[in-house]
């Protein structure tokens, strides 16, 4: 193929996919303006667990990679310390980018890598909107309840009870406007 | 001027002890403050990684209120509250029609009249060296410290525009200031592996462990943090860490605004020391008794 035929196919128009559209939409950021230069990657601190590099993700996105971006490891993973939006040359905001990835799949109702992270946040939320407040008690109960290890981190959670650092009882506040927010976002979102 | 003051979900739990020790240090410097009346969680990382208009709104509903009482400024203790109010206020600067959307939600257009500080930049560029080490009390100059700042605090700069993003040393003049002897590390502003303590366990044990280790090698006796995930994660899972690695570490995790009132002479049971998993007690005695002894004076 000559090199002029390569510059048609390979442009921003024909790569184009709704994925790529969905993710850009969702973040914010323009995905094309990585060089492939990889900092994210070599930044990144989940690297040495990870199937794909945050770079790969990126080059993911650009090509419309849907199943690999949504299926893979790295999004789970990221621990949203923004090292890679820190260091990318180019500006792209590739936490956002990942942010974008963890809200069309928990959206679309894949099934994450690691389910344990997605049950994590939506607990988070559930209790957040029911106290206006992070109940950590009560988060610790909900997310034993859904991911069924009740053994996990018990003689953690009665050490730091006993120094005072859990508390039983929730202190809620202001909770119903808190509810009202994700219900007012809840409405918002199903319109767009 | 009156700061408004928001601790944060952290601080009212499994961080009892940097707000303690934070009242007690604005106290002391006779900063003027009041807790944010009705205050509701930031989201943290739920809240971002799963919509990000509820990342956004709920930083900027506790703006809000901070701007209807008239406050102009307001500190944030959390590096991951301080982290989420930055961002959300980027974000909405950058974007138009999310600030718009905000609005919709919240029935009010926040206009942007409180600043949110970190306390670290207030007792640095507001309070000053000179004013710390003028209210000191206390000889610290045998307790070797590193500062960890971890990765909300300085990332993304374009956000949070706090100190060198990659080497920060506010908390280490800061400390220094306090007579505290700070030594130098390469693991200042890596990850600890952060919100994933309740659901990758593993990650954090591992991401924690290199922290440590590299505080154990460069001789530190104790880590100054300024993140209550951070505290937790160096500090709660040290045991499992230990465990894990088989490894000997016994460092006392310090908030730094603990270390602060130390130094300023505020009464060690009233700053939350006895909360801390890893006791710091011992380091405490260890420090005073050679300080006691014939110690060559300094400069």
């Amino acid at each position: 193929m000559k090199a002029e035929t390569m510059e048609k196919v390979l442009t921003q128009e024909t790569l184009k996919s709704d994925f790529t559209d969905k993710i850009a939409q969702e973040s914010d950021q323009n995905v094309y303006l990585c060089y492939q230069c990889r900092k994210c990657a070599a930044g990144c601190p989940v690297t040495y667990e990870t199937d794909y590099t945050p770079f790969q993700i990126i080059q993911g996105v650009i090509y419309g990679q849907r199943e690999l971006v949504l299926n893979s490891k790295m999004i789970w993973l990221c621990t949203t310390c923004e090292t890679c939006t820190t260091r990318c040359p180019q500006e792209i905001d590739i936490a956002r980018v990942m942010d974008a990835a963890r809200i069309i799949a928990q959206r679309e109702g894949i099934k994450a890598k690691y389910p344990e992270v997605p049950a994590f946040f939506q607990t988070s939320l559930q209790n957040i909107s029911w106290f206006g407040r992070l109940y950590e008690v009560g988060l610790i109960m909900m997310l034993k309840l859904r991911t069924k290890d009740f053994t996990k981190d018990v003689g953690l959670g009665i050490r730091m009870f006993l120094n005072r650092k859990l508390k039983l009882t929730p202190k809620p506040t202001a909770f119903r406007e808190v509810r009202r927010i994700f219900k007012k976002i809840k409405e918002i979102e199903e319109a767009s | 001027m009156r700061y408004a003051y928001y601790p944060g979900c952290s601080l009212h739990s499994t961080a009892f002890e940097y707000d303690l020790s934070m009242r007690a240090v604005l106290e002391k410097l006779g900063i003027e403050y009041e807790e944010l009346r009705g205050w509701i969680c930031c989201g943290t990382s739920p809240a971002h990684c799963s919509s990000k208009l509820l990342g956004v709104t709920l930083p900027i509903k506790n703006l809000a209120i901070a701007e209807e009482d008239g406050f102009r400024q307001m500190i944030v203790p959390c590096a991951s509250c301080f982290s989420r109010f930055k961002i959300a206020l980027h974000e909405t600067e950058e974007n138009p029609e999310l600030k718009e959307k905000v609005e919709q939600v919240l029935n009010y257009a926040y206009q942007g009249s409180v600043e949110v500080r970190h306390p670290l930049d207030i007792f640095y560029n507001e309070v000053g060296l000179e004013r710390i080490r003028e209210s000191v009390s206390e000889d610290l100059s045998r307790m070797k410290v590193v500062c960890y700042y971890g990765c909300l605090l300085t990332r993304p700069p374009k956000a949070v525009n706090f100190d060198q993003c990659e080497y920060p040393m506010t908390m280490d003049n800061l400390l220094r200031g306090c007579g505290i002897e700070v030594l130098d590390w390469s693991y200042k502003t890596d990850c600890c592996g952060a919100g994933q303590a309740l659901a990758l366990t593993n990650i954090v044990v591992k991401l924690s462990r290199d922290i440590l280790v590299n505080a154990k090698q460069v001789g530190a006796e104790a880590v100054a943090v300024a993140c209550p995930l951070c505290h937790s994660n160096l500090d709660a899972r040290q045991k499992e860490i230990e465990q894990t690695y088989k490894l000997s570490l016994n460092l006392p995790i310090f908030y730094f605004s603990q270390l602060i009132a130390l130094a300023m002479g505020v009464d060690k049971n009233k700053i939350g020391l006895q909360g801390h998993l890893v006791s710091p007690f011992p380091l405490l005695k260890k420090i005073k008794s050679t300080s006691s002894s014939a110690r060559p004076s300094r400069g």
